[in-house]
Order: C-alpha cells, then structure tokens, then sequence
C-alpha cells in the first residue's frame, strides 16, 4: 500500500489537540474526502488524541495518506508510554470514562473510522490505529 | 488564553463560538456562562455554533452541562447554527445531545425562547425534545 | 538501439506492416468487424499498439509491469475504457490482444525456421506476452465496468432519495426501498441540507416504502432523526404499515418520534404545529374560480 506522504507530531497539552485537528483536517482535504467524512475523522482525532494527553501523559501522532489503489485514505497512529489500559473491552464501551469526559471516547472514535485497532497493556503504553477511506 | 465573549440582547445571552476550542477554554465558558446567567437575570441563552467545524464529545459534554445547569437557574438553553456534517458525525459518535434544545439559527433560536418564556404552559414548546 | 531491445520485439519492429496487416485480418475474422467504422477504429489502435511496442526500448518481455510498458498498458488502457463503456464483452475486448498471437507465431515461423528448438522457445516467450497483455485488458476492462457501477449506483442513490418541501417550513422524506447505512448517510444529509436551504423546523418522514424495519433500520431512522434535531427541525414518522408497527413492538424498538398512520395525517400535524389551519372555502367561492 503505497504512502503519500507521513508526518508525526507532539501530543502533550490541550493546545496540541487542536492544533492535531487542524493537521489532520489538512491531511484529508488533499486526500480528497467529502466534508462529512473529514469531520467524522477529525472528531475521532480529537477524541483519541485527547485520551492520549489526558490519560496516556502525552505521545505522538503519525498521520499519513495512504492508497490501495482503488481509494485513498488517512491513516492515524497515536501512541503513548502511559500507564496503559488494563480492561481493553471495557474502555471501548459506551457510557465508560476514567476522566471527565461522557466516555464515549474510544467506541466513539471506532464508530466514525473504518479501521480502528487499540493494543495496550499496564505499565506498556497504549497504541491506537484508525483509519478513514475516501 | 483568549476569552468568548458574552452578549446580551435583553434577557438573553448570545455566545457566538468562533475559535476551534481547546478544553481549558470550554470549561472556562462553562464557569463564565453560569456566573452570568445569575448576575444578568438571563432568562435565555443561546450558543452559536455555527463557526464550529466539529464537535466532539468534550464540547458535546459542555453544552449538555451548560443546558442543564441553566434549567437549575431557571433560564433556557438554545443551541444554534450546527452545521450538517457536524450533526451527523455527532449522531455517528453516539452524542444527540437530547437534553438540549436546537435552532437552525439565531433567529430562530431567539423566537423558540420567546416562545417557552411567554407560553410555559405549551406542551410542545415546554418539551426537550 | 535495437540490440537493446528483446528478440520478439525487434522482430516486430522490422516486419510490423506485414504484421499489422495479418492482425487486422485475424481480427475481423475472430470479432466478426463488419462494421467499417468500428474496423477503422480498431485498426487505429492496433497502429498504435505496435508502434508503442517499436518504440518502446523495451528489453524486458516478461514483465509488462515495468515502466518500459508503460505506452504499451496506456494504448490497452484506452481500449478497455472504450469497450466497457460501449458495453462490449471481457471476450470482445481481449480478442484485440488475443489475434495477434497467429500473426506473431507465424512471423516466428519464418524467422526461426531452421532452429526448431530457438523457435519452440521464441513461440513460448511470445505466447506468455500475448497471455499477459489480454489478462492485463480484461483487468483493466473490469476496473472500468467496476468504476461505472459504483457510479451508477451512487446516482441511483441520489435519485431514489428526494426530499420535498410540502409546505413553506415543512419537508417531506419519501423513503423507497431498504435503508443501509450507505443510503443512510445521502438521506441524511440531503435532508439536512434542504434544513439549511430552506429553514424548515418540520421534516416528515414517510416510510409507505420501507419494505421491513428491523433493529438495524430502525437505527438508521433513529440515527436521521437525530441529526435533524440538532440542526433545529422536529421530525414526524408516517406511512406505518400494520405489519411493521408490530414488528417494531414485538422487537421492542423505541422510536422516540411522533408518529402518524399515513403522510395526510403527519401534514395536519405539522401544519398545526406551524400555526396554519386548510379551511374549506365557501361553496360561492369555490365557483366561481
């Protein structure tokens, strides 16, 4: 699967999580998505990249554009060295928050991507894979 | 950290959201908007959101507490102006933002709080949907 | 330049009118051509194929992946997208590719008539070309017919998904057929969009056409329902057939919408919710217009 272009950035405080939304808005406007889908994954964007800064202690975001040849795509890897995530089937559920969000964080997020992959364990870290096709 | 500021037209306050929010300043408005609706008397508030190019779940989070802390202080809550893609990546995220009442725009959003204000005995305009 | 170039091609290049010439016969005799346009035509793709084979330094023949081909796929490109279009068959559109093979293996004859074991070889090489470059076609053939099915049924989408405006403020939203997440997603947001356009705060939703509701459509209409609300517009369901308010309660779906037997229904609902009342005309009135 052929990469067009790949960037990776900071995920440290709340003004990175902006500034990841504006980045990958970016990212899928050049990859030709529609404006429903741009913001169904710049809203699964922001939600892990939120759950990256406020419960993994910050990491990193790669965001590429990727094709298969018939459609092109976004493709986001978050990754953080955090305490990690013990009961990986309770924290993609609905309604489920360790924080002060409504816990619709990481099931939200897999319900607006096409692709979502969450590994973690405690004291490892927590690496999360979406993606979006056009 | 920039501030949103916070209009009043008569016994209504405007907050018309036109910066992409980062938390802290979603929690500020929170605070400011309670603080105001007790010191203004506001009957109404509404929040425009038309500016906004998303909203997830933590802005969602915001304007749920803002409706439901202004209930407590007895003054209604309209949320105007969401865009069409913003409505259904918010309904895809699992958000429907049930306890808040919504306008297409202002002006719209002005004439739904005069309309519960002036009938609070309306079933249907009393109602959130 | 030619030593460069593979055996088979070089030959193609030396004798290529010869060779067009037998083509084109093979090929009106295989395709059955008898129309001298489309024959015309076909001998202009040909013309190109072979000199985009001659020109090409290609010293590879069995890679037809590699950027040498290039030229060579753009030609069998062109033909492919031309036929899928017209609605030719994968059979037609290879047998451009396919006649060759007579042709060419009685060049190879010629050539390599007193080295029986260089010309068994030579005939392999060039049959394997041949085989790849008509698989290459019928790919290419389906990749097009692949494209214009996806688009055919975006617009049929599009088209079996209207949305009315019944009254100034009040939208109507006809639905015909099943509702897939697909479908879902074009309803949604047409509606919306007319919401925006037009500033109705009433959309009916009339599902006459709906042929079952299951859990997963009635997640769909949840799903539109919503969306609409936040844009500001109360949604009305009419068109409930008896069949399907059983199932909805026998599968224990909560709609949370207002409802409505039939669209009539729902449009009275939303007029008087719009503050507008049909009142008969006096029978003086009605006559004399």
């Amino acid at each position: 699967m052929p990469t067009e272009s790949d960037e990776t950035m900071p995920l440290r405080t709340s003004d990175d999580v902006v500034r990841v939304r504006q980045a990958v808005r970016a990212r899928a406007v050049s990859a030709g998505f529609s404006l429903v889908d741009q913001t169904k994954l710049v809203t699964a964007a922001s939600e892990v990249g939120r759950n990256t800064v406020d419960y993994g202690g910050g990491g990193t975001l790669r965001i590429e554009v990727v094709s298969n040849g018939r459609r092109r795509g976004v493709r986001l890897t978050f990754t953080d060295q955090g305490p990690g995530i013990a009961d990986l089937t309770l924290a993609m559920k609905d309604g489920y928050t360790s924080g002060s969000g409504l816990g619709l964080g990481l099931g939200g997020a897999k319900r607006l991507s096409n692709e979502f992959d969450i590994r973690s364990a405690p004291g490892q870290g927590t690496i999360v894979t979406l993606a979006r096709w056009t | 950290m920039g501030e949103i500021p916070i209009l009043r037209i008569g016994d209504c306050l405007l907050v018309s959201i036109q910066v992409d929010m980062h938390d802290r300043l979603a929690l500020a408005l929170q605070d400011d908007l309670t603080e105001r609706i007790v010191a203004d008397r506001a009957r109404g508030v509404m929040i425009d959101i038309s500016a906004l190019e998303i909203v997830d779940s933590f802005i969602g989070r915001m304007l749920n507490n803002i409706a439901a802390m202004s209930r407590v202080l007895d003054a209604i809550t309209v949320v105007v102006g969401m865009r069409p893609a913003v409505a259904i990546t918010l309904v895809e995220l699992g958000l429907g933002l049930t306890g808040v009442r919504t306008a297409l725009n202002v002006d719209k959003g002005l004439a739904l709080i005069r309309n519960i204000i002036d009938n609070p005995e309306r079933d249907d305009a009393n109602r959130i949907r | 330049m030619s030593e460069h170039r593979h055996v088979i091609l070089s030959l193609i290049d030396r004798h290529h009118q010869q060779l067009l010439a037998e083509w084109l016969a093979c090929q009106k005799r295989d395709a059955r051509i008898a129309d001298p346009q489309r024959e015309k035509e076909i001998a202009g793709l040909a013309g190109r194929f072979l000199d985009q084979l001659r020109r090409g330094a290609i010293a590879q023949a069995d890679d037809i992946q590699m950027a040498e081909w290039q030229p060579v796929r753009e030609v069998l490109e062109d033909l492919s997208r031309d036929r899928a279009i017209q609605g030719f068959s994968p059979s037609e559109t290879a047998i451009f590719v396919f006649s060759l093979k007579e042709p060419l293996f009685a060049l190879l004859r010629r050539e390599f008539a007193i080295d029986a074991d260089r010309l068994a070889r030579e005939t392999w090489t060039a049959s394997r070309l041949i085989d790849r470059l008509g698989l290459y076609t019928i790919e290419s053939y389906a990749r097009v017919r692949e494209e214009v099915i996806t688009r055919q049924q975006q617009e049929l989408l599009e088209l079996s998904t209207p949305v009315v405006e019944l009254w100034d403020g009040i939208l109507a939203l006809p639905l015909i057929g099943t509702l897939d997440s697909a479908r879902t997603q074009i309803v949604m947001e047409s509606l919306l969009q007319r919401i925006v356009t037009s500033g109705a705060e009433i959309a009916i939703i009339d599902i006459t056409g709906v042929p079952t509701v299951d859990t997963l459509v009635a997640q769909h209409l949840i799903k539109t329902i919503s969306a609409a609300r936040l844009m500001g517009a109360d949604c009305i369901l009419s068109g409930i057939r008896p069949q399907i308010a059983q199932t909805i309660v026998h599968l224990g779906l909560e709609l949370n919408v207002v409802s409505k037997a039939t669209m009539a229904d729902a449009l009275a609902l939303a007029l008087r919710r719009a503050n507008k009342t049909i009142i008969d005309r006096e029978p003086s009135a009605a006559t004399r217009t």
